[in-house]
């Protein structure tokens, strides 16, 4: 049998322990699908596969026991599965052109949870079109809200909802449901003044909890969808770190370009005899130090008036 | 008198009543809800007719009008007071039958009840309502159990009705301005439901002796004492007064009156730490025998006009007439008690 492993990684195929037989690894940008997918997943499983499906930890599904010479036809019948769900392709019917920049993950967002400050699905689909397909090794990972429940801390990217809490003093009771679940559920930072409720504003990460406290309406969301963007957390073999606080309340376009910028940057300064030409940014910015990733990543971004850009940011380096 | 109206006359009516009034009606908030990307309905200025929302219950109701929800007083300084200023206009507000029924509970509390509350006064004698006709119940309404699904006691009303809008007119002075801008006369009854999903039932032999009932004590777990039921609540009256000195001046300052919760913390503290309804149910066997219960023993009607907004905003879908129709039983166990 002769197979170029190379291209059929590349493919989203896997090489697993049974010789000549793969697994096909289906990307789900936001993890949020229409149900209808999942009857064609299945005939995928039942006819080539071994009639068992994966979810992965990256909110696809990876459909395990196809033999090699099935590759083609699973292929063709992933087709509307990559079209419903809108996954940029070099060639219809080929399947994934592309493995390296993994499915883009999402907490279930404002679609259904009261706590998230936007449709992560929808963000992360527009993510995915922005950057898919790439060889390079990218996670991205998007969350409603700072709760992170999508640990989105752990990835190249996390991307954390936030909401610019507006106060209407008028509507204002003095009831201190706010003050209360910002002392109890987040960072502390209300407190009343003369009956009314100030915010501490440089301290205020945006969870929401005062809105959604106030029994009054008094405080509302902000109109713009504002985010903190976490950089490069990693789990794994060597020094994993949570990602680090980059940038509090950005915009999405800002984030989308900024990670556009650190592909033109992975590319510069990967190290070129890294294994299977893959290297988690993290080390690579090891290597040339934070200040230089910084410089690449900021480029030619407008960022709103709104943002914090943290600074210093201090990279804590290699332990071993 | 009833007139036909296109759209363009009720806008050229609103226009004129803008001279003399700031008119409110429920109003979409594009992004006002608690949660992300929702709306929220609740009253507001309206400039045209196409912005009172009618397909929809508002959240809060027309009360914050009349009862601001924060509302200045006076202003103190050494030795002397100023009045906090007037509305420089009257209102007009646009409402439902069972909001207008609760502006006569507003007006018993405030207005015939010991004395005339001024600062209530001075507001509702500009105050003008006109009826928003309710076509279908929503979700939670029992308005036609609570007996406040018609009332003719408005100035105007206005609904959409094919093509145009119709409206009855109570207010002699609003008569030429109507006749000038409307395409015809016409009879108009504003519509009313006669039917709606929730229905409850009051036992008459509701006494004092419930509150011994086991029943409240469903909701000391349940219920968060955040108040939500009774801010949104048409009938609720109760206030905080709160005297302010300014932060760069602590010799003058001003008096504020706040709505009050009988639901939330603080509500029966008094003086030397003491405090009465500790438990949620408590507080919820108090609200709930004031609306079904005592109200009407001084007043001789039921303080609740069912509009089911209580039960429309309870983060905790505790439905407020579910509780009514717990009274029942809770008659028995109590009297069952006592044999």
């Amino acid at each position: 049998m002769d197979t170029n492993t190379k291209l059929l990684k590349k493919n989203a195929f896997r090489v697993t322990k049974v010789r000549g037989v793969t697994a096909s690894r289906v990307r789900v940008p936001g993890g949020h699908l229409k149900a209808e997918y999942l009857s064609l997943l299945q005939n995928i499983a039942e006819t080539y596969g071994n009639g068992t499906v994966h979810i992965t930890n990256r909110q696809g599904f990876e459909i395990p026991g196809i033999a090699f010479a099935n590759m083609p036809a699973v292929n063709e019948l992933l087709q509307p599965i990559i079209e419903g769900l809108g996954i940029n392709q070099q060639e219809s019917g080929k399947g994934y052109s592309a493995a390296g920049t993994r499915n883009v993950v999402a907490c279930v967002g404002n679609r259904v949870c009261p706590f998230a400050c936007y449709d992560t699905t929808a963000f992360a689909q527009r993510i995915e079109k922005a950057i898919f397909p790439n060889d390079l090794h990218f996670k991205i990972a998007l969350t409603g809200c700072p709760n992170d429940c999508a640990k989105v801390r752990m990835h190249d990217f996390g991307i954390m909802g936030m909401t610019e809490p507006q106060y209407n003093k008028d509507r204002c009771v003095n009831c201190g449901a706010c003050v209360k679940a910002c002392e109890r559920k987040s960072v502390g930072i209300l407190s009343e003044v003369n009956y009314k409720v100030e915010r501490y504003a440089d301290k205020c990460i945006g969870c929401g909890e005062c809105v959604l406290a106030c029994p009054v309406g008094a405080w509302t969301r902000g109109e713009q969808k504002l985010y903190r963007l976490t950089l490069l957390g990693r789990s794994g073999k060597k020094n994993p770190r949570l990602g680090e606080d980059f940038i509090k309340w950005v915009d999405e376009d800002s984030i989308i370009k900024i990670i556009l910028n650190t592909y033109g940057y992975v590319q510069q300064y990967i190290d070129p005899n890294a294994p299977g030409g893959k290297e988690h940014i993290g080390y690579i910015v090891d290597r040339t130090g934070f200040e230089e990733f910084k410089k690449w990543a900021l480029k030619d971004v407008q960022l709103p008036e709104t943002a914090e850009v943290y600074t210093p940011v201090y990279w804590k380096g290699v332990k071993y | 008198m009833g007139f036909f109206l296109a759209k363009d006359g009720v806008n050229a009516v609103l226009e004129r009543w803008r001279d003399d009034y700031l008119i409110y009606a429920p109003v979409r908030m594009a992004g006002g809800g608690p949660y992300s990307d929702t709306d929220s309905i609740q009253y507001g200025q309206i400039h045209r007719v196409e912005e009172i929302v009618y397909d929809q219950k508002s959240r809060y109701s027309f009360k914050e009008i009349l009862l601001p929800l924060s509302q200045t007083l006076f202003f103190f300084t050494e030795d002397q007071i100023k009045e906090a200023e007037e509305l420089k206009k009257g209102a007009i507000i646009f409402l439902r039958s069972c909001d207008l029924h609760a502006v006569k509970r507003l007006d018993q509390v405030y207005l015939q009840n010991g004395f005339e509350d001024y600062y209530y006064q001075r507001l509702r004698k500009r105050v003008k309502f006109v009826l928003m006709g309710c076509q279908k119940a929503f979700e939670n309404c029992f308005c036609v159990d609570m007996q406040t699904n018609i009332i003719d006691t408005y100035d105007a009303s206005l609904e959409e009705n094919g093509d145009g809008y119709v409206m009855d007119n109570h207010c002699a002075e609003w008569e030429s301005l109507l006749s000038k801008y409307s395409l015809r006369q016409l009879d108009v009854r504003p519509s009313h439901v006669t039917e709606t999903n929730v229905h409850v039932e009051i036992p008459p032999g509701v006494s004092i002796d419930v509150a011994k009932s086991k029943m409240w004590d469903e909701y000391d777990g349940r219920c968060i004492n955040c108040g939500r039921c009774n801010f949104v609540c048409p009938t609720c009256t109760c206030f905080t007064m709160q005297d302010i000195f300014y932060t760069d001046n602590g010799k003058v300052g001003e008096r504020r009156r706040v709505a009050a919760s009988c639901m939330v913390d603080g509500y029966t503290d008094v003086a030397g730490g003491g405090s009465y309804r500790k438990k949620n149910g408590e507080r919820m066997r108090f609200k709930v025998l004031h609306k079904v219960y005592d109200f009407k023993k001084r007043f001789g009607y039921h303080m609740c006009v069912g509009c089911g907004r209580c039960d429309d905003i309870c983060p905790e879908y505790i439905s407020f007439s579910h509780c009514i129709n717990k009274l029942g039983s809770a008659v028995k166990e109590v009297d069952g008690n006592d044999a």
